[in-house]
């Protein structure tokens, strides 16, 4: 049985919209990308099943709850059991490392200071930045900021944790950091893992299945290997990242030789 | 024509909207309120951001208010032979209206714009989707105690102001215009009522403190997460907090004083 059961999901922003019928299943103990082109709502997937944003119609089950017909207080409990890790890493800036990530613990456990001490300390150690614990979020990379986000994601020891374009804007090594990261974590913390990105590589690598997403729709899901070998033009496109193909290098319009032709239809 | 209806319609509809959003937003800091006794440090942190860090800037304002009202005053009393009153017209002017109310402005400045900026920036870096999704609630967590903070600091700003405009009344009436200190200060003492005069100008500086953090918090939490979106809240907080202050100083002294 899939952690995460989203059946018919419709969502739009104003007059876009954003899903138009989408079913996704992401499994425990599994790395689940989702993938697609940029403004195909990747992001807004992932807000959709934290609750933070209600769907217009459809259901997203988490752990067999319905998250949009809990309490407050039963999504905030959910919530618990959930990590997120934002683009942004969306550390808190007055703060130290050692405190965001004491932060979880503190707001929600009576533990003594000297075990918070010793977990933030070990989860530090996890991703590396022991040693940095007294910086300043403003002292640290965009690849350390993520890493100090990943160890606060998963402070409380959440069942799954979702990636919000981790790769994206990362130099080679922090990017190679984090991938390992995400993969190791996943096994040791015998986690769920949805990571939403569009750096193929990357994602192919350590997701044990993908979802391609674009105009409201699950395009094609798979393994890598099988989305590698799709038949669907589309599909080859966005895996090996050509510049023209069903998605037009060209914005649609007049043809080339017509507007050169006659320039006083459209000047 | 019809144009211009349709954009008023469309104008007052998004008024109305972003009241009934901005009175939500106070009934959720409000009931976020009582859990903040037993966390009371968060609102300790805020106090010092909010109000200590403002009483410098409502120091220096009110020494030289008290000191401008001091000379204007004498001028116009010394032609009528009643220079000793000038006790009684800084003291009232001071703690009746511009104690609470030009503190409230510098306070605007001073504190709501930088809540506003506060907030609007938490927002756009994500910090407050953030602590949804780590399940901490960030109007109980972040908002409410800066908005007890604010209405602490607020009446302690004014009663400084005055305070401090007093003291540069005094010492300009007294030092260099030659008044008389002892019907400088029994002056004073007689004609400024405990009730009507100092409890009022409580009052209404607590009803300042109240609508300028709110409308600071509310302006931050609702920004468009933009550099441009953070800069026009932030304009907006001191432009409506000036506007609220102006207003309600009007109702409330026709309220108070205005039976007199």
């Amino acid at each position: 049985m899939p952690l995460i059961k989203i059946r018919d999901l419709h969502f739009s922003r104003g007059n876009s919209v954003i899903f138009e019928g989408v079913n996704i299943d992401i499994y425990r103990g599994k790395i689940t990308a989702i993938m697609g082109p940029s403004g195909t709502g990747k992001t807004t997937l992932l807000r959709l099943i934290g609750g933070q944003l209600r769907p217009d119609r459809g259901t997203i089950e988490v752990d067999g709850q319905n998250v949009h017909q809990l309490s407050r207080k039963e999504l905030y409990e959910l919530r618990k059991r959930m990590g997120m890790l934002f683009q942004s890493g969306a550390l808190l800036t007055d703060l130290t490392v050692f405190d965001n990530v004491a932060f979880p613990m503190r707001e929600h456990t009576k533990l003594p200071e000297s075990m918070i001490r010793d977990l933030v300390l070990m989860k530090l150690q996890a991703v590396g930045l022991r040693c940095a614990r007294d910086l300043m979020p403003s002292e640290l990379s965009g690849g350390m900021a993520r890493r100090v986000a990943l160890a606060r994601a998963v402070a409380l020891d959440p069942m799954m944790i979702m990636y919000d374009e981790p790769f994206t804007g990362q130099d080679p090594i922090s990017m190679g950091t984090l991938v390992n990261l995400i993969d190791r974590m996943n096994d040791a913390m015998g986690l769920t893992s949805i990571v939403v990105s569009h750096d193929v590589i990357e994602t192919a690598e350590i997701a044990n299945y993908i979802y391609l997403l674009s105009g409201g729709k699950v395009i094609e899901k798979g393994s890598p290997i099988q989305l590698k070998h799709s038949s669907s033009l589309w599909v080859q496109q966005f895996m090996q990242g050509l510049p023209d193909g069903p998605v037009p290098f060209h914005y649609p319009g007049d043809a080339f030789a017509d507007d050169l032709l006659n320039p006083e239809v459209t000047t | 024509m019809i144009g211009a209806i349709r954009s008023l319609g469309r104008w007052g509809l998004g008024v109305l909207e972003r009241l009934g959003r901005g009175h939500l937003f106070l009934l959720q800091i409000l009931s976020g309120v009582p859990g903040l006794f037993t966390r009371f440090s968060l609102v300790i942190q805020q106090l010092y951001s909010v109000g200590v860090l403002s009483a410098f800037l409502i120091l220096i304002s009110g020494l030289f208010v008290g000191m401008v009202l001091s000379l204007q005053g004498y001028n116009t009393l010394v032609d009528f032979g009643a220079e000793e009153s000038l006790g009684v017209l800084v003291s009232l002017s001071l703690v009746r209206e511009l104690g609470p109310v030009v503190s409230g402005l510098l306070f605007a400045g001073r504190a709501g714009s930088a809540l506003t900026a506060e907030i609007g920036l938490m927002k756009s870096t994500e910090q407050l989707s953030g602590m949804e999704m780590m399940a901490v609630d960030p109007i109980r967590r972040v908002i409410a105690p800066r908005f007890l903070a604010g209405v602490i600091s607020m009446p302690l700003l004014a009663a400084i102001f005055s305070a401090v405009g007093i003291l540069g009344g005094f010492l300009v009436g007294h030092g260099l215009l030659g008044v008389d200190d002892g019907a400088f200060w029994s002056q004073m003492q007689v004609k400024t009522d405990w009730y009507d005069d100092v409890i009022n100008g409580v009052i209404k500086s607590v009803v300042f403190g109240f609508v300028v953090t709110w409308i600071a918090l509310f302006e931050g939490y609702d920004a468009t997460p933009t550099s441009e979106g953070v800069g026009r809240a932030t304009t907006r907080t001191v432009v409506h907090s000036a506007f609220a202050i102006l207003g309600l100083d009007f109702v409330l002294t026709a309220l108070m004083f205005g039976e007199e």
